[in-house]
């Protein structure tokens, strides 16, 4: 999934500064289960929005929608009558969704509540790790399962550096190292021969990428 | 006699290091690489070391190749993808430069500029092939060179890797290496020669000549920040303790190096002396290893 964590407040309200009624929208997917932007965080903004601006002499108007999946023009549709009386909506999905938003509705001023980070998954404690690139061309068969073009610093594709310590990637000491990780993977899977084996440097992909399904 | 002669021949090898630094100033790096020219095979001039942003190690390198001194470009996949990569190695044949060090390099995070952006297009392995394959006449995508360069490519392994998996992936990948063409190899510094035995036993069968790593000691602190903060680096307690108590850093670091290039003579093939802003006392260190 994607995902992403709530901009500084005083960001969020520097962008709205010029704007009076303002519809925060709320993705029900990504965003949803990373606890960044689903319906909850939406309400959680609109409260602390609507106290900021209180104190500030600000009459911010503001008003809560949750959609189902703001990546998906068919779902934005849905609230395009409803949107013509804000001067902007203030999106809490990931830049896919902020993007797909801003050309379904056309000519209103769609805003990122949130930063995107990464594509990740759970971590089992709370949190989300990085674990896909979109490189476009995975290796994952030759890697044990883990992906080092996301999860070594360096993105190396063929065998680590010789930075790690303890296991540790050389950029951060609570960083596994990506290596390390394959190592084990392969070892248990019984494929350790994969490591000799060479990789040669990836084609780049070129942004932006598109998938054309036919008829 | 060339690096590559002497890489050749049976001599013990000695290479030495300077780091260009931070702004257009080199007149303290030529002295230093005078002083070491007739006692080292070649020197190493490093690529932006630590990711700290320097003067660049091809202009340094063609300086040193212009006054007769042979260096070792090193050349680092940090800042360039496969198009700067190339040409860099096209510029420095022109300039005279004939050894090249492939390094991944450090991540950027590490250095002073810890916004850039990495780029590790390429890592070290592929890097040699792309010199490989440079020397044969063709760049990457395969056209054909109206002039080829004739490079001796060379890499490094980091013997005191984690044991285990990181130790048995620096051989692996130390052989990808030696397979993508590399001719020599220079290691990390080493300051344990019984584990330095063991790796040297351990990449014996590899046939491409190993120069163990010297590093010059400068402090007790400087020790301990290696052994937190640099991998594959471990000072051993009796070192630090040595240089926390000496009343001469220099005599006794000078000691501890030579002690240590004394005892890889059997070992390896030959040794690369890292002084790290010592290297006027590099010649101490060789005649007391008795490597005049
Ligand atoms: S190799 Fe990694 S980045 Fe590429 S598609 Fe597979 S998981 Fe994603
Ligand atoms: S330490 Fe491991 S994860 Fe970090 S850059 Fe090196 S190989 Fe990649």
């Amino acid at each position: 999934m994607m995902v992403a964590e709530a901009k500084p407040l005083a960001e969020i309200q520097g962008m709205i500064q010029g704007y009076r009624k303002i519809l925060i929208a709320g993705c029900g997917t990504c965003v949803t289960v990373c606890l960044s932007g689903g319906a909850q965080q939406v309400e959680i903004l609109a409260a602390s929005l609507r106290t900021a601006g209180k104190q500030q002499g600000l009459a911010w108007e503001i008003n809560e929608e949750t959609q189902l999946r703001q990546c998906d023009p068919m779902f934005v549709q849905q609230i395009r009558d409803r949107t013509g009386e804000y001067d902007a909506v203030l999106s809490m999905a990931c830049g896919a969704g902020v993007q797909t938003m801003a050309e379904t509705l056309g000519d209103i001023p769609v805003l990122p509540a949130l930063d995107t980070l990464f594509f990740g998954g759970a971590d089992g404690q709370g949190g989300f790790v990085e674990l896909c690139a979109a490189c476009g061309q995975c290796i994952l068969s030759r890697t044990g399962g883990v992906c080092p073009v996301a999860r070594c610093a360096k993105g190396l594709t063929d065998g680590p550096c010789g930075g790690a310590q303890a296991g540790k990637c050389e950029v951060a000491k609570d960083t596994p190292c990506a290596w390390q990780l394959i190592y084990v993977r392969l070892l248990r899977l019984g494929q350790l021969h994969l490591l000799k084996e060479s990789t040669p440097p990836k084609a780049r992909r070129v942004h932006p990428a598109r998938l054309v399904r036919e008829g | 006699m060339g690096f590559k002669e002497a890489v050749e021949s049976e001599k013990f090898l000695v290479t030495a290091e300077v780091g260009p630094g931070k702004g257009t100033e080199i007149q303290g790096l030529l002295e230093d690489a005078e002083l070491l020219k007739d006692r080292v095979d070649a020197i190493n001039v490093t690529d932006l070391q630590s990711s700290v942003m320097r003067l660049g190690s091809l202009a340094v390198s063609h300086i040193l190749a212009d006054k007769g001194i042979e260096p070792v470009y090193q050349l680092t996949c940090r800042d360039r993808n496969r198009l700067a990569l190339q040409s860099d190695l096209l510029s420095a044949w022109v300039l005279g430069i004939k050894n090249v060090l492939a390094l991944t390099g450090d991540h950027p995070v590490l250095g002073d500029h810890p916004e850039a952006m990495p780029v590790f297009d390429l890592d070290s392995v592929s890097l040699l092939q792309t010199i490989k394959t440079m020397n044969s006449g063709h760049d990457l995508a395969g056209n054909e060179f109206n002039g080829a360069p004739d490079f001796f490519p060379g890499a490094v392994v980091n013997p005191g890797a984690d044991a285990g998996a990181g130790l048995e992936m620096q051989i692996i990948k130390l052989e990808k290496k030696i397979e993508a063409g590399a001719r020599f190899i220079q290691t990390q510094g080493v300051f344990d020669l019984n584990s330095f035995e063991k790796f040297m036993k351990r990449v014996e069968g590899f046939k491409v000549p190993v120069l163990g790593g010297v590093i010059m000691l400068k402090s007790a602190g400087m020790a301990r920040f290696m052994n937190s903060k640099v991998a594959g680096i471990s000072v051993p307690e009796a070192q630090i303790k040595a240089m926390a108590e000496t009343k001469d850093k220099v005599r006794t670091s000078v000691e501890i190096a030579s002690g240590l290039v004394r005892g890889m003579k059997d070992m390896c093939r030959g040794v690369h002396i890292m002084a790290i802003g010592w290297e006027k006392k590099v010649p101490m260190v060789l005649e007391e290893a008795g490597l005049k």
